[in-house]
């Protein structure tokens, strides 16, 4: 057989390169997200409220900032809150969250699989189990899909 | 009352039925295009349309007119007629796309029929009487990604088109020779041709995934479609101009269908269609398939005085996987619901677009089920204590 049968390069090659039409993404992106408020959660962490903690973490995810160091101080805070909880206290916290913000949690959840250390993995597993109870396989999904990524 | 019919092993990339229903034309992620009809109560294959050269990716048959149009990864599409004799007859329509076609669907009225294609655009064909021949005009700007999936607005001139590049688009396809003057609508009311006349996402910021499934409701006034986030939307213009999202909690959808002005039937990767109502909000309403655990799972048979006893059929499939697979339990491999695999198809069967009655599907397992609406919804009544 001759050489070129082997050769599988020809898939890598872009058709599309030279095309004008190709697609690129939404360019229009003008909101800076700061990401969720580091004094307060501190705050709500020192006097041992852990849900207010969690309320406040989730709530302003960057997902559209483009500063890669705003999205891991925003995943390094939320992993705090997530493991300052116990076992007992996760399903109640979870509960307490709405549809929204279950797949915000999702997004970090995996986020946090990604770079896993011995405490937090277990923990993160125990999160994963109560909000895909509540959120379903379409929170997983949408971590998936999502172009808003956290 | 659920008729499933097995049409062997391969997924069934795609089907359409006759205006009776007593035919439907399946390709099974092949070259070709079976046409079976209905004998007896069991499908009997008539005829193959083979003319493609590479995968059929969608068919529709015209109930009017009786002609079936094919779509291929060919970058061509037939429309086929029936001659005196019986036999289909093919007729090449030149799309002019340089990419595969993946969608097509005959206009309410049937005077044309519109194309998608990775090519990022919609390729509108209609027969110009002078030549003889079918022509093709473009919807290109800003489509910006394959077309996905297709939607006529009942009034013959509207497109809903669903994309990967995350949005949903309603386009105007007026032809002047072909059409009428369309009357204002909530889209719009100026629709020269290939006017976008709204440009919709699935949550109101770019998130998303690709809209895998699209459809008008039987007045034309909203729009619901289906992404890959999970997420079903339904636009309605006139009362709200944001549409309305609801972010399921099961996996995603392949295909949307309104039974009647307020509800909406979806299926997908889940394998079993569910029923949404979109009136006020998105809301579940429940899931079509209420089947319980399969037969073969079940040993023994209760008889009427409470004693239990195994039929021979039975037995012989318990110690047969017993000695396959070391399973105890014999319905391992046979699921819950009646489809087996994803659903990737869902048409309307039995009923007017206002109130549909019967609703088909096919899926990725070869089966082609048939689900009675109105039956369902008796027996969940009688269910009700």
């Amino acid at each position: 057989m001759s050489k070129s049968t082997l050769s599988t390069q020809f898939r890598k090659v872009d058709v599309d390169e030279y095309n004008e039409d190709n697609y690129t993404e939404d360019v229009d992106q003008t909101q800076e997200d700061a990401g969720p408020n580091e004094s307060e959660v501190n705050s709500y962490l020192m006097q041992a409220k852990n849900l207010d903690a969690l309320q406040v973490v989730l709530k302003n995810p960057p997902v559209h900032s483009k500063n890669q160091q705003t999205k891991d101080r925003a995943l390094e805070l939320v992993i705090r809150v997530l493991l300052s909880f116990k076992s007992s206290d996760i399903e109640p916290a979870v509960k307490s969250l709405d549809k929204d913000t279950i797949d915000t949690l999702m997004k970090y959840i995996y986020r946090g699989f990604e770079n896993p250390s011995e405490k937090s993995s277990a923990v993160l597993l125990q999160w994963h189990d109560k909000a895909s109870e509540i959120g379903g396989l379409g929170s997983i999904i949408r971590v998936l899909t999502d172009r808003k990524r956290v | 009352m659920t008729e499933k019919h097995s049409f062997g092993n391969e997924p069934i990339t795609c089907h359409a039925f006759n205006r009776d229903r007593t035919q439907v034309a399946i390709s099974s992620s092949s070259n070709q295009v079976h046409i079976y009809a209905l004998k007896g109560g069991a499908w009997e294959k008539v005829y193959e349309l083979n003319e493609h050269a590479s995968r059929v990716t969608s068919i529709d048959w015209a109930a009017q007119s009786n002609r079936i149009v094919t779509c291929a990864a060919d970058r061509n599409a037939y429309v086929w007629q029936r001659d005196s004799a019986g036999d289909w007859k093919p007729t090449l329509v030149i799309l002019r796309i340089n990419r595969a076609a993946t969608c097509v669907a005959w206009s309410p009225d049937e005077n044309k029929f519109a194309v998608g294609s990775g090519a990022r655009l919609i390729s509108v064909c209609y027969f110009e009487e002078q030549n003889d021949w079918w022509v093709s005009k473009h919807i290109k700007k800003p489509i910006r990604s394959t077309v996905t999936c297709l939607a006529w607005h009942p009034n013959n001139v509207l497109l809903a088109a669903g994309s990967s590049d995350f949005k949903c688009r309603v386009f105007s396809t007026y032809i002047k020779d072909i059409d009428k003057k369309p009357d204002a609508t909530p889209w719009g009311t100026k629709m020269p041709f290939a006017e976008l006349m709204l440009e919709l996402n699935t949550s109101n910021d770019c998130g998303g995934g690709w809209v895998h499934g699209v459809s008008f409701s039987p007045s034309g006034n909203k729009l619901a479609w289906v992404a890959h986030d999970s997420s079903i939307s339904v636009a309605d213009p006139a009362n709200n101009p944001i549409p309305v999202t609801l972010n399921t909690d099961f996996l995603p959808f392949r295909c949307v269908q309104f039974v009647n002005e307020n509800s909406i039937a979806v299926a997908g990767f889940d394998y079993c269609p569910m029923l949404f109502s979109c009136n006020r909000g998105i809301n579940f309403v429940r899931k079509l398939d209420q089947s319980e655990k399969k037969e073969a799972g079940k040993l023994s048979h209760g008889n009427p005085d409470g004693d239990e006893y195994m039929s021979a059929a039975a037995a012989l499939q318990k110690f047969k996987t017993i000695d396959n697979k070391a399973a105890v339990d014999g319905s391992e491999t046979v699921l819950n619901t009646i489809h087996q695999n994803a659903i990737s198809q869902l048409s309307i069967h039995s009923g007017s677009r206002d109130q549909v009655t019967k609703l088909c599907t096919t899926g990725i397992d070869g089966l082609l089920v048939i689900w009675d609406l109105k039956g369902l919804e008796q027996s969940m009544a009688a269910m009700r204590v």
